[in-house]
């Protein structure tokens, strides 16, 4: 469902929960996520209202509800309306930034709420009961065990980075430690913000740039397939690898389909949302302790595993 | 860039005489070409030259729309949005259609695409004509919904194209006609057709007019509004014509689509010697600003000067120093 008629369906629904609420007493898991943007973004709303549809179903005396805002600011707004009227029992929230959320979700630990964050941590760490997140330097690292392999240790790699942010230094952090003391040179590293026309300009430059280049390393789906599409218009024969990440549908596809070039897949999943309210509701519901830590490995996705990390009915 | 006045607009129609504002940024492109080719022999190979000119088409076919906006002294910030919107609509209506039209259902989708693009650019130009707002508030509005109507109409995802209609379509992008990719040849003959209304129909004389003082415009009997608003309809028809091009290149609109490329655009214009506060237009010399813009980017990646963290202020001060050698050379 798109954006706007959910956010308008979570108004409602919220107003109808807090009648419910009231009557049979419900348990209330609030969960903010940012509005889809981009591909990742859009995962996260799939797998958010996917997770909240399931458990209301299972479980009649929970109620979860979601709600996503447009930018930092607008959910910093969204967890006042939520927590306004009533008592939120848990609240799951993947923060637009670490800096303008941590105070506001202060007050709603204060009231007496449990908190999961998820993917971006806050200021204060003592302030989550639960933290779940992915491994980027794992996403780098296992991409590039693989590139060992695969290539026998020696090669020459073009990389593309995304967006300046922690999230794209780990990655490239985790890529770069891995081969070092292989043969696998780097020939050059660049920026495409993630985004498909960009990294298509720039695989075509490096293409023109180097006669030989045996892998390609996007560290973002958007932007492999920006890549492959260079790739094949310049009907070069040596790249041998074009490896993404994160687990976008159409690139767990070519690996279920057994691709040449792009066998396998590191994932960073949208899906993760959907394990943190699963684990929050499973602490308010069976009683079962979540507190605590979590970091979700990125464990190559292969034609052998990948229906497990295959959503074709996500937007991403 | 060249101060461009009142007395330029109302030129005799067969003034033929070069001004530097119009060979500027040709020779800023030959410069770039040079040092490109000390720094990296492969800079001018057929591929790579191809490869990049090919890029700049759709910067090149909207900042040609540009230069009716900004020479009638407007402005539209809107562009990448509705670039993006229109790729989707097209898209979205091409999908619908293939299983009964098949192939045909591509012809119709440009035809549905320059239809909403003239749309896009007719609203635009109402609201700042008849609306009589400010074309930087209008049009970043207009920038918003746009924005907006492809992220709701993709869920935040992506609007991939019909795997039956990819092949069938993907020349318009990558193929070639003697030798010369498509994209090149339909910027040169947009910017011709352009080049055309500016510089021999009367409409091209109104805008610059307009444009150069509005009041003396009125008292000489021009309408503002329409002037305007055709510039703005003008504006989406290129917006659309891109859109056209760009989809079988990476076949899909997505909500990061056309992000920024109004910036590009507004730079591409006053490279090519366009004052930003209107006056007369100078269309191959957008062109050419397009193509610089494009050049830069590829030259920062085929040289290994510049650290990647440092690429985009290198970009800012070659941009400005090329501008400023156009201001001084006077």
């Amino acid at each position: 469902m798109s954006t706007t008629k959910w956010i308008a369906a979570a108004a409602v629904s919220t107003m109808l929960i807090a009648g419910h609420a009231l009557a049979e007493d419900k348990k209330v898991v609030a969960v903010s996520i940012p509005a889809a943007d981009h591909g990742w973004t859009a995962g996260i709303v799939y797998h958010a209202q996917a997770a909240a549809k399931e458990i209301n179903a299972a479980f009649p005396n929970v109620e979860v509800v979601v709600k996503t805002s447009p930018s930092a600011t607008a959910q910093v707004s969204a967890l006042e309306d939520l927590s306004a009227g009533r008592k939120l029992d848990a609240l799951v929230i993947l923060p637009y930034t670490s800096e303008e959320l941590t105070t506001p979700v202060k007050a709603v630990k204060d009231a007496g709420t449990f908190i999961t964050v998820v993917d971006r941590g806050l200021n204060d760490p003592t302030i989550q009961d639960l933290y779940l997140a992915g491994d980027n330097i794992a996403v780098g690292r296992n991409t590039a065990k693989f590139m060992i392999d695969k290539l026998g240790g020696k090669g020459n790699l073009v990389v593309l980075r995304g967006i300046p942010t922690v999230i794209d230094d780990e990655r490239i952090q985790g890529f770069q430690d891995a081969i070092k003391g292989t043969d696998l040179k780097v020939l050059d590293i660049q920026y495409a913000n993630w985004n498909s026309d960009e990294a298509f300009k720039l695989m075509q430059d490096y293409l023109a740039k180097y006669p030989q280049i045996d892998a390609v390393w996007a560290n973002d789906d958007d932007m492999l397939l920006g890549v492959l599409e260079a790739v094949k218009e310049s009907g070069r024969k040596d790249i041998k690898l074009a490896l993404g990440g994160n687990g976008m549908k159409d690139i767990v596809k070519k690996v279920i389909d057994g691709d040449a070039m792009t066998p396998v897949e590191t994932p960073y999943p949208p899906a993760m949302i959907k394990t943190a309210i699963y684990m929050t509701v499973a602490n308010l519901v069976g009683q079962a302790p979540v507190r605590g830590a979590v970091k979700l490995d990125a464990p190559l996705i292969t034609q052998e595993n990948a229906e497990e990390y295959y959503f074709p009915d996500s937007p991403f | 860039m060249t101060v461009i006045t009142g007395p330029t607009a109302l030129k005799p129609e067969r003034d033929w005489n070069i001004g530097w504002a119009d060979v500027g940024p040709f020779l800023a492109l030959a410069a770039l070409m040079v040092i490109g080719f000390a720094i990296n022999q492969d800079f001018l190979s057929a591929t790579n030259l191809g490869n990049v000119i090919t890029r700049s088409a759709f910067i090149a076919i909207i900042a040609v729309g540009a230069t009716f906006v900004i020479s009638s002294g407007g402005l539209d910030l809107s562009v990448g949005s509705m670039a993006a919107f229109i790729t989707g609509i097209t898209i979205m209506f091409m999908n619908r259609m293939a299983p009964e039209w098949g192939v045909a259902a591509i012809p119709a989708g440009m035809l549905v695409a320059v239809a909403v693009g003239l749309l896009c650019g007719l609203m635009n130009g109402l609201i700042v004509t008849v609306g009589k707002i400010e074309p930087f508030i209008a049009t970043l509005g207009t920038m918003g919904i746009f924005r907006a109507l492809i992220t709701y109409m993709s869920d935040g995802g992506t609007i991939p194209i019909d795997r039956g209609l990819r092949d069938a379509y993907r020349p318009v992008y990558f193929g070639t006609f003697a030798g010369i990719p498509f994209p090149i040849l339909i910027s040169i003959a947009v910017a011709a057709i352009a080049s055309f209304i500016l510089y021999k129909m009367k409409y091209g004389r109104k805008c610059a007019a307009v444009g150069a003082n509005e009041d003396v415009a009125r008292y000489s009997g021009i309408s503002i509004i329409k002037t305007r608003t055709i510039a703005y309809a003008i504006q989406g028809a290129c917006v659309a014509i891109a859109a056209i091009c760009y989809v079988p290149r990476l076949g899909a609109a997505t909500p990061t689509t056309g992000v920024l490329w109004e910036l590009q655009v507004i730079t591409a214009v006053v490279i090519g010697g366009t004052a930003l506060r209107g006056g007369k237009g100078h269309v191959w010399g957008t062109v050419a600003g397009a193509v610089i813009l494009e050049l830069i980017a590829n030259l920062m990646v085929l040289s290994d000067f510049v650290s990647e963290y440092l690429v985009a202020g290198v970009q800012g001060v070659i941009i400005i120093i090329a501008m400023l050698i156009q201001r001084f050379s006077k």
